[in-house]
């Protein structure tokens, strides 16, 4: 909302700077966007009178002027114009003058005629000729006004409004306007708020012989008003309303039209006009839309309709879509003899869905999706006729046409002095609470505050506490602290989630945040089976666009699609996690939302194992042991060779691997890639918060390593686990310290080399024991085809 | 004899000092000190002196047998000081050669400063809350008092998943589940994910990071709102940040305020970080609206409260310089190492 601060001082006086105008009207509630001070780029402009116009000795296209501006000496300017004649009146720009878009006017000489200045068009003024309709806009404007010789052109053309612009929030549709604003600005510097009642002389006839009006939907309509005009001369408006318009930022176009948006910013009310003789069967009906229905509005598009859309028709039909916009059929034109103003109030969700379902919003149904108050119409149709009168654009038939079905009970609030003081903090007497309240249109009638009509948002002692707030002033609302004490802390999965991210950082991977929503081609790219029912997620009704319309369901594709952005990137490495969900569809309305532990790697330092390395890392500060290694051969993602899944006690933890050479080839990475996808609840399950101490030992430790033969394929995690079962409990550990294929080792075989510890807790194990279970080991191993080699 | 011995003495202790290494020190104990060395064969001799002489040779023997011994010990330590001198010299480093790093990972800076805000919180007795990023209507929107074609809707661009169900716009609704299941005293933050359908640009994002904050209990005054947050502030920008509380409207919270802090380039005077405001937008707050409290069972004439919002981009974008939103959610190494 821009506001003309000339237009305001006819309600208030307000007798501030700019600046600060607008830092105490902000303070009390209404945010100032910011403010422009008209013509602030012009200086040294002034009026002058033609007084002679000569041939330029040297040019045949110039002319040089003798210019009167008021100072006794006439001054000589040269000018290309070819639309002046002598008497004319036009805006000089002296010497040193700045014009807007920051150019700068010296005197100096053209083909050798010393020039003094610039005579100006409207254009080098920043205005156009729907400012100054009787104005040319090739050449050089001149002046038909009332004005003196010499005087500055921004006070002589108007050009000297401050244009405040507002950010208005949607609970206060009435500072939609001036009166609104205005309110506020008085009761901000507690001054008296200048209302004006609307006098309208009229002529005979009664508006009720010409027109009928049925309201059909008294719901979606609970007040349409209708006044007419006869004998209209449509003509341009007069200056002063043509400058209030153009501060606010509406164009003018001729009075009628001028007028209905005179009164919108006015008093906030939207005002439509049609013309009469359009008005099949001289009868309005306000109803539903029925399907099928068009119309083509004064945009000149046109529309299709629906049931759920209010219209305003007449025998034929739709004339215009109710609270958004006219038809085009009907609005004013040059012969339009006798109008229809319609002064209405439409239900604001109703508009706000109709302009949506149009794409169509428009200043009207900006005002009353907010919700607009059924006793301000009659006021503003008045104005309107005022204004037809004070223009002398037509004659004004008496009476009205009213159909009201608005509710008149006045809204009531008790005022709780000590709740409110206690709620804000504050400690003031009921005569301030009451002083504040009375400035923004409440009456009180003893402990009940009448809450106004235009003020629909005042519900609440709540609502109520705010007003007195914001004109107490919220600085000086004090400071305190909470009272009791509280302790704050991490919930165990707050604290597991830290841990996560910690371990994953000190071994050199970096956080990364990706998008939860993806395309659904990211399944293709990772070759995720047609019938996975991972392709059935969450989807996006009014997605921004077909890459961001599902909820994944995998968080890998984001991490792959990371990485290739890292790879294109030329980054040589990366080494990536992310804590995150997954969003997987349940029975229940809402998916489930898991949390994966999602790691990616590609680089030459990098291979398998290192991503294996991170992930037991992990495992290990989590304190999750004794767990499954398995290798996994059809998961498509991942090389069929190089994957493996991680779970223990029969529970899944995640997946492991290197990345499918065609899903690469996807993402056109030219480079081997690693990834792994945890499943942050399993982890935090089958984490182990408890760790008990063990004695250190007191007793030496026995060493013994072999060397096995084996087939290629036997894992390693098997002889491993045969290892251990079979040497029993005096086996303190046992590693794996070499695997080698090559010379000496037959084709398809490994020679796997196993370092073997033992040790008991309460002696020295005699060489017997080590021995006896070493002879186990062995024959275990044997039995699985690993043999001693000599 | 005697003569013989100080000559042997003379000789060893001239050999001794010149001696370049510790095998020819040794070289030349053996050839005076050893069995067969110069020193015993003139020992050897001692049965042919008188009585006499015998313990005066024998006294002198054995002085010159320490003196030599000594002099060997304090060669060889000579030797094994100046050993030592040129190894370290040859082991000299250029110090001024990269370090061997193991490799350290980094925290994204949307974690780094959200890290900071919780211990914030944490420290003054908040909790941290979490709720569902696809989420209810109801939560969303009208159990915060937004029903359906309320105006306020329009400016949050909502994504939807059908006419219930959506992704949340705000942290708010978390409020609302926090209230369902605890009773007050409640202290929370709820920072998440949030979503609105807007164009990626350099400012805007479909998905950012917001941190709610509610505050319910018995006598919780506008008061103690300014309180928490001026102390909020100041922890996160420095004491001497200047704030300021500005009527505002949020339809869940009544009365409403935004929190602006003095622009830190400018101090008020208005510049281009500011939009030649002075200020610059940090939050939005407000006590509970009532109603709000009711839809969630809680008696608004027992209880009261205050919520706050914030986003979290805005403040990791001023507090490092990033002039570009996306850079967030392209996560390249050259970007996140720099945090």
């Amino acid at each position: 909302m821009n506001l003309s601060m000339r237009w305001l001082s006819d309600f208030v006086d307000i007798d501030a700077k700019p600046h600060d105008f607008c830092e105490a009207i902000t303070m009390s509630g209404s945010k100032v966007e910011g403010y422009t001070v008209e013509g602030s780029e012009i200086s040294n402009v002034i009026v002058g009178k033609i007084l002679s116009i000569e041939k330029h000795p040297d040019a045949d296209k110039l002319v040089v002027c003798q210019v009167d501006v008021g100072s006794g000496e006439p001054i000589q300017i040269v000018t290309g114009a070819t639309n002046l004649k002598v008497g004319d009146v036009v805006p000089v720009a002296m010497d040193n003058s700045t014009l807007p878009g920051g150019k700068k006017i010296h005197k100096g000489k053209l083909r050798g005629v010393v020039s003094n200045g610039m005579l100006c068009s409207l254009g080098e003024l920043g205005l156009t000729v729907h400012d100054f309709p009787n104005a040319i806009e090739d050449g050089i404007m001149v002046i038909d006004e009332d004005v003196k010789l010499g005087q500055d052109i921004r006070e002589a053309l108007g050009l000297n409004d401050t244009c405040v612009e507002f950010e208005i929030t949607s609970n206060r549709p009435d500072c939609f306007s001036i009166i609104g604003l205005a309110r506020e600005a008085a009761a901000t510097y507690n001054l008296p708020l200048k209302l004006h009642t609307p006098v309208v002389k009229g002529t005979d006839g009664d508006v009720n012989d010409l027109l009928q009006v049925e309201v059909k939907n008294p719901e979606l309509c609970m007040r349409y008003i209708a006044r007419m005009v006869k004998n209209v001369k449509i003509e341009p408006s007069p200056r002063w309303m043509r400058e209030r318009l153009r501060a606010c930022g509406v164009r003018p176009i001729n009075n009628i039209v001028d007028i209905t948006n005179y009164v919108m910013l006015e008093y906030g009310q939207p005002m439509h006009a049609f013309d009469y003789k359009y008005v099949n069967g001289h009868k309005i009906t306000v109803r539903t839309a029925k399907n099928g229905e068009k119309i083509t509005t004064l945009d000149d598009v046109e529309r299709n309709l629906d049931e759920s859309m209010l219209v305003i028709a007449d025998e034929k039909g739709p004339v215009a879509v109710a609270g958004v916009m006219g038809g085009e059929f009907s609005s004013i034109m040059d012969d339009t003899d006798t109008i229809v103003f319609e002064s209405a109030c439409f239900n604001g969700p109703s508009v706000r869905l109709t302009s949506k379902k149009l794409g169509l919003r428009t200043e009207s149904s900006g005002r009353y999706e907010k919700g607009l108050d059924p006793n301000n119409t009659k006021p503003a149709v008045d104005r309107a006729c005022e204004l037809i009168e004070m223009l002398g654009a037509g004659e004004v038939i008496g009476g009205y046409v009213d159909v009201d079905n608005s509710d008149k009970a006045q809204r009531r609030i008790k005022l709780d002095v000590d709740w409110t003081n206690r709620f804000l903090g504050i400690d003031i007497p009921r005569e301030q609470m009451v002083d504040y309240l009375e400035r923004v249109g409440c009456v009180m009638e003893d402990d009940d505050i009448i809450v106004p009509s235009f003020r629909p948002d005042l519900e609440h002692k709540a609502d109520i506490s705010e007003e007195i707030a914001r004109f107490y002033g919220y600085d000086k609302i004090p400071v305190t602290a909470i009272r009791g004490t509280a302790q704050g802390h991490l919930t165990e999965q707050q604290k597991f989630e830290r841990t996560v991210s910690n371990t994953l950082l000190s071994q050199g991977l970096y956080e990364i945040m990706t998008y939860s929503f993806i395309s659904p081609k990211y399944y293709d790219k990772i070759r995720l089976p047609e019938d996975s029912p991972l392709r059935k997620c969450v989807t996006i009704q009014n997605p921004l666009g077909e890459d961001t319309s599902v909820m994944r369901t995998t968080t890998l594709p984001s991490m792959l699609e990371i990485l290739a952005k890292n790879y294109n990137n030329r980054n040589e490495s990366a080494a990536l996690f992310e804590l995150s969900p997954e969003y997987i569809p349940t029975e229940n309305p809402l998916p489930d939302e898991n949390v994966q532990v999602t790691l990616g790697m590609y680089g030459e330092q990098y291979d398998f194992y290192s991503l294996k390395g991170v992930v037991e890392a992990l495992l290990d500060v989590l304190g999750i042991a004794d767990y499954d290694v398995s290798a996994v051969s059809d998961n498509p993602t991942f090389h069929p060779g190089r994957c493996a899944c991680i779970s223990k006690d029969g529970r899944d933890i995640g997946t492991i691997g290197e990345i499918h050479p065609l899903v690469l080839q996807n993402y056109g990475i030219n480079t081997k890639v690693y990834a792994a996808k945890l499943d942050a609840s399993a982890l935090f399950d089958l984490r182990c918060v408890s760790k008990e101490y063990k004695p250190l030992p007191k007793y030496p430790a026995t060493a013994r390593d072999i060397a096995v033969l084996c087939d290629d394929a036997l894992p390693v995690l098997d002889m491993k686990k045969a290892i251990q079962k079979a040497a029993g409990p005096i086996l303190e550990r046992v590693s794996l310290f070499d695997v080698y294929k090559g010379q000496q080792v037959p084709d398809g075989k490994k020679s796997v080399a196993w370092s073997l510890s033992f040790r008991a807790p309460d002696r020295t194990l005699t060489d017997e024991e080590t021995d006896g279970a070493m002879k186990k080991v062995l024959k275990a191993l044997d039995e699985m085809g690993a043999v001693l080699r000599s | 004899m005697k003569e013989a011995l100080n000559a042997i003495r003379q000789q060893a202790e001239q050999l001794i000092h010149a001696a370049q290494d510790m095998k020819e020190v040794d070289a030349l104990r053996v050839r005076f000190l050893g069995k067969k060395g110069e020193l015993t064969a003139i020992l050897k001799q001692m049965g042919k002196l008188s009585a006499e002489e015998r313990p005066v040779i024998g006294q002198l023997a054995n002085e010159i047998r320490t003196n030599i011994e000594n002099a060997i010990a304090a060669r060889n330590e000579e030797l094994k000081a100046a050993q030592l001198t040129a190894q370290l010299e040859s082991e000299r480093l250029d110090v001024t050669m990269p370090g061997k790093r193991h490799p350290l990972g980094k925290k994204h800076p949307l974690t780094l400063v959200l890290d900071e805000i919780k211990e914030i919180f944490l420290g003054m007795g908040f909790d941290i809350a979490q709720g569902p990023e696809v989420e209810l209507d109801y939560y969303n929107f009208e159990a915060l008092n937004i029903p359906k074609n309320h105006p306020a809707r329009d400016t949050q661009d909502t994504f939807y998943i059908n006419d219930n169900v959506l992704l949340r716009t705000q942290t708010s609704p978390v409020q609302i589940r926090v209230m369902e299941k605890q009773r007050p005293p409640i202290r929370v933050i709820a920072p998440g994910r949030v979503y609105r359908s807007d164009a990626v640009d350099a400012t805007h994002s479909p998905l950012f990071h917001q941190i709610e904050g509610l505050v319910v209990d018995k006598g919780v005054t506008m008061a103690d709102l300014k309180g928490t947050l001026e102390i909020f502030v100041k922890r996160l920008y420095g004491e001497d940040t200047v704030v300021r509380f500005r009527p505002h409207h949020f339809p869940f919270t009544e009365p409403s305020a935004e929190l602006d802090i003095q622009c830190f380039a400018c101090h008020g005077e208005g510049c281009r970080l500011c939009k030649g405001e002075g200020w610059i937008e940090l939050l939005g707050c407000g006590m509970v609206h009532p109603k709000v409290l009711e839809i969630c069972n809680v008696d608004p004439e027992e209880y009261s409260g205050f919520a706050f919002g914030m986003g979290l981009e805005r403040i990791v974008m001023r507090r490092f310089g990033i002039d570009d939103l996306r850079l967030f959610f392209e996560n390249d190494l050259r970007f996140l190492d720099q945090f």
